[in-house]
């Protein structure tokens, strides 16, 4: 029998000790995946998506739970998985086209090779001439491109997004979801998308997982019944609003996260 | 050479006194306006050399400084060029540059292996920690006297003294870079499934390199002062051994072309050294 989900994460819950405290990050989490799926995760802070992406990167293994990849455990094992955070991390002394190889090259191909793979995808996907520049000569919203071609680049069929264009200004945070897109169609991975934005995980998402915090935990999933390619319309329909007032509703009910973070810490 | 042209095509416009509106108008040029405060600096650089050195010899033939101290730049010259050419002062200044220049790039590549292996291992940064820092505060130069006489009189004693002097600098500016490293790099080369190894030479050479170069100008002094300071000890050569026999022989000339040759060793050096800083910081920008 075929699997039917590309990434499960099974009854996963992490615990962390602190100051003699237990502390629970996230409990008892389970999440399905089926191929090709663009999921957004959304939730105020302390809701557990970090470590959630930890747990599905292979950064840190969950305390229970189970994390299967096409059915085979990944627990605690990186390669596995693209990962971008808000930051794009390029590598200050190299190159645009240095640091897009750079999963590549960590996972021993020949540069000639890795150039390659990354010339098409540099020049298909709006970083065409900027190849040989350092990242300090570029925008905040071309270097997320680079950092995103690096992971897309890196090959794994699944892709961990963690507020990826959280720092860009409203135009080019459309301008680079649009283009997420165009990536996401064409090459047909399966997107997970942390986010704090409700109009951002509509407008890009197949379901929306809605987390809790204190502990971390799975709330509800929303389906996003939207047709593609969504463009401004899309979000002006009755049913992009009704889904908008739904997640407001279930994020309002959280109390104010900063508060509570200065609890536990 | 765009220089000259440049100037040829401004110069008319600046100074034609036959329109006056086009005379008040003054197009800001960077590029000119660089180059004449370049042109500027170097003249009054040279200037206030060639002035001290005037004023040093007019002072000293008046009386008003006693040569006898101060010696004066034409006789410093004279005794230089007679011990450059008929005494030791070529090889003196051999055997100084060699010693220092050798522990230097020993302490340098000692100190920044031993700064970035505590990149390896917490645990073995914490414990190493209060011993890195308590080797800082004693004052090596002190060591001088021991060293002769664990080394001998030889060329070793100097570069290990110049050594000590430069490699706890060194690993300490070394381990600066490594803690100032965003852990997110490394989470982020981690999740891409890269080895430890991969992570050091990937992220962590190249993130604390700024920090290693930085030192390097300090280093070059240090590692000089200790090669003169082994010299003043005990030695046979060195340009600090020939200052410390001019002094005892109560010839200040020899001690002052002592002086400025070992000006002249460290000021060479140094600029080396700025050219080292940026054959090391190639491709590698600030942030």
């Amino acid at each position: 029998m075929k699997n039917p989900y590309k990434l499960e994460i099974l009854h996963s819950t992490k615990i962390f000790k602190k100051n003699g405290k237990e502390f629970v990050a996230l409990k008892d989490t389970t999440l399905q995946i089926p191929e090709g799926r663009f999921i957004s995760i959304i939730g105020p802070s302390g809701c557990g998506k970090s470590t959630l992406f930890n747990i599905i990167a292979g950064l840190t293994k969950p305390t229970y739970g189970q994390v299967l990849l096409d059915g085979q455990d990944i627990m605690g094992k990186t390669g596995h998985v693209g990962y971008m955070l808000q930051k794009d991390l390029l590598l200050p002394w190299r190159t645009i086209l240095e640091n897009i190889v750079l999963g590549l090259e960590v996972k021993g191909g020949k540069r000639k090779d890795n150039i390659a793979k990354a010339m098409p995808l540099i020049n298909k996907y709006g970083l065409k001439g900027f190849e040989n520049h350092y990242p300090n000569e570029l925008s905040g919203g071309m270097r997320q491109r680079a950092a995103l071609l690096r992971t897309v680049l890196y090959d794994s069929e699944i892709i961990l997004l963690d507020e990826p264009f959280g720092a860009l200004d409203a135009q080019t945070r459309l301008m680079m979801q649009n283009w997420l897109l165009q990536i996401w169609a064409d090459l047909k991975k399966t997107i997970l998308f942390v986010t704090h934005d409700i109009d951002e995980a509509i407008y890009l998402s197949d379901d929306i997982y809605v987390l809790s915090p204190r502990p971390g935990r799975l709330k509800t999933k929303i389906t996003v019944d939207l047709p593609r390619p969504r463009t401004a319309e899309t979000m002006s329909s009755t049913s992009y609003v009704e889904l908008k007032q739904l997640l407001l509703a279930l994020l309002k009910d959280e109390d104010n996260p900063e508060d509570n973070r200065q609890r536990i810490i | 050479m765009k220089n000259p042209a440049e100037i040829t095509v401004k110069k008319p416009i600046f100074n034609s006194p036959t329109n006056e509106i086009e005379n008040s108008i003054q197009i800001e040029d960077e590029e000119v306006l660089e180059k004449r405060q370049r042109k500027q600096t170097i003249i009054g650089q040279i200037s206030i050399g060639i002035l001290f050195v005037l004023l040093w010899e007019i002072l000293t033939r008046l009386g008003i400084l006693d040569s006898y101290y101060w010696s004066k730049p034409s006789t410093i010259l004279k005794t230089g060029w007679i011990s450059l050419t008929e005494g030791n002062l070529f090889i003196d200044m051999l055997y100084t540059s060699g010693a220092t220049i050798l522990g230097f790039i020993l302490g340098t590549i000692v100190g920044a292996l031993l700064g970035l292996s505590f990149w390896w291992s917490p645990l073995y940064s914490r414990i190493s920690e209060p011993y890195l820092i308590a080797f800082n505060a004693v004052p090596k130069l002190a060591l001088a006297p021991v060293l002769v006489i664990l080394l001998g009189i030889g060329f070793s004693s100097k570069v290990v003294l110049a050594f000590l002097m430069v490699v706890i600098v060194t690993a300490i500016a070394a381990y600066s870079g490594v803690k100032s490293i965003d852990p997110d790099l490394e989470k982020l080369l981690f999740s891409l499934g890269a080895k430890k190894i991969q992570v050091f030479t990937k992220v962590v050479v190249p993130s604390a390199m700024p920090w290693i170069v930085n030192s390097l100008k300090i280093n070059i002094s240090l590692a000089l002062a200790g090669a003169i300071v082994g010299e003043f000890i005990s030695s046979r050569y060195g340009v600090g051994r020939m200052i410390l026999y001019a002094g005892q022989i109560m010839d200040t000339n020899l001690v002052w072309v002592g002086v400025v040759a070992l000006s002249v060793l460290s000021t060479t050096m140094y600029f080396a050294t700025i050219y080292l800083e940026k054959i090391l910081t190639k491709g590698i920008k600030s942030k």
